[in-house]
């Protein structure tokens, strides 16, 4: 679990996040959505630690990143697990050295325990036969997999995904969706995915929040999604001319 | 303006700081320094030879018609080409040559790094970056640099007995002469000034790119702050 406490971010003037209060369930698919400048890669970075909050406080269980010293703040490090929009995967390295950097940086596990785990990783990504390959060899949907398995080869307790649907087709955005949110409930970890795809919002949006010029404007499930009469989530959702017109049709 | 230098040296002792802590895994730092040591070591040999040995031909054919006709006996221009080339240019040259091409390799490395979020994703790892990308680095410049240089000495040498004996200009037994008047101290002072050169430029290409603002505009500028430093 994962708790947002008051987060205020300010970069000079301009404020970016506005007292934000958000809970992050454990075994939960949780959304932060909204539009773009909005402030959700802001809150993203500040809850991973990469930002510092103007004011707040962001609780891992009963550890606030925060004020943390040192050695806790490792100790919590090892527990997270990010995927980046950009997969930020090293392209001078294989796949297989990739997935490994994490396991040969902090554990002191043989070459053949990491291999396997390597190779577990890759099995539950489905992408079994490409270690030898590089980054550049294999497909955006295929790097996006790599980049989960590589968050995912030191069995976080806290995984983010920032934007993983960013320029993928439909098809695979759902494979996608689909396997971070099966990784989230095998593993019960706090998953946080940033995102403005309403495909994953309605796939596995279980505990969303809207983010609204840098405040919290709503917060539900996919269920109250379609619901719910809030006027700034009715805009976000709807403000596709496609759904719209399907909306008057049915009408 | 003075607050800003204040700022940056500030910036600067604490980067010291993190590069210097104890590492997550020696074996990583170990292979990355390795990695590294081949970069810059293999990597730089061409551009340095080529250098070097226009060096040692360019000194030992201006000498030789400088002092044509006067009473210095021939042999001094191996004297003159060893000293020239083993304090002054095989040092200086050659490190002027490596920071600009090492460093901005270094400076761009860092820079697309930090653009494609490499960092920031080694930085949720837990990896100090700090010290993971640029001390191998610094390591492997102190080695191989001052290993470098005296190859460059080497190379300047040979190539000033190259232009200059093969031709003609004086024979091969006066400038081994010249060349054999030697002293011990010249090497290291050489390797010594090769190091102290060859720190400080690193040191700002390095610091440019870990820490410059995303964007291929920013990662050039930072590139192009750091040569003129």
């Amino acid at each position: 679990m994962i708790r947002a406490e008051n987060i205020f971010k300010n970069f000079g003037d301009q404020v970016v996040l506005n007292g934000i209060d958000f809970l992050f369930e454990a075994g939960k698919t949780n959304l932060v959505i909204g539009k773009s400048g909005s402030g959700k890669t802001v809150l993203l970075k500040i809850l991973v630690g990469l930002f510092k909050p103007t004011s707040g406080s962001v609780w891992y269980d009963d550890i606030d990143l925060v004020t943390a010293n040192k050695t806790s703040l490792r100790k919590l490090r090892m527990q997270v697990g990010m995927l980046f929009q950009g997969n930020a995967l090293f392209d001078s390295m294989t796949i297989e050295e990739n997935i490994r950097f994490p396991l040969d940086m902090f554990t002191h596990m043989t070459l053949k325990e990491k291999t396997d785990q390597v190779n577990f990783c890759l099995e539950r990504v489905s992408l079994s036969g490409v270690n030898k390959k590089f980054p550049s060899e294999i497909s955006g949907g295929m790097q996006k997999r790599v980049g989960i398995a590589r968050a995912i080869v030191l069995n976080p307790k806290y995984l983010f995904c920032d934007e993983p649907n960013s320029g993928l087709d439909p098809q695979t955005s759902i494979t996608i969706d689909e396997l971070i949110s099966d990784i989230t409930k095998d593993n019960n970890i706090t998953t946080i995915i940033n995102t403005h795809d309403m495909n994953s919002v309605m796939e596995i949006g279980e505990n969303i929040c809207l983010l609204e010029k840098g405040k919290l404007a709503w917060k539900g499930s996919k269920d109250e999604v379609l619901q719910d009469k809030n006027e700034v989530l009715h805009d976000f959702i709807f403000a596709s001319p496609f759904l719209q017109k399907l909306i008057e049709n049915s009408k | 303006m003075n607050l800003q230098l204040f700022y940056h040296f500030g910036n600067y002792i604490l980067w010291l700081g993190q590069i210097f802590k104890k590492p997550e895994n020696h074996g990583m730092y170990y292979k990355e320094t390795i990695r590294q040591m081949y970069d810059i070591g293999i990597g730089s040999l061409p551009i340095v030879f080529l250098i070097s040995i226009f060096i040692g031909a360019v000194t030992a054919v201006q000498f030789y018609y400088q002092m044509a006709g006067t009473l210095i006996p021939p042999y001094y221009i191996g004297y003159i080409v060893r000293d020239m080339t083993i304090i002054e240019l095989a040092p200086t040259i050659t490190c002027l040559v490596l920071a600009g091409k090492v460093g901005s390799n270094m400076a761009a490395e860092l820079g697309g790094m930090r653009q494609k979020e490499h960092i920031d994703a080694m930085e949720i790892m837990g990896v100090n970056t700090s010290a993971y990308l640029v001390l191998p680095k610094i390591i492997a410049s102190l080695l191989m640099v001052p290993i470098l240089v005296c190859a460059a000495a080497l190379i300047g040498i040979l190539g000033s007995y190259i232009a200059s004996v093969p031709v003609g200009l004086f024979t091969s037994a006066e400038f081994i002469k010249g060349v054999r008047s030697f002293c011990a101290l010249q090497c290291i002072y050489d390797v010594g000034q090769s190091s102290h050169l060859r720190i400080y430029p690193h040191k700002c290409f390095m610091l440019s790119g870990l820490f410059c603002k995303r964007g291929k505009y920013r990662v050039g500028r930072g590139q192009h702050k750091s040569s003129s430093v």
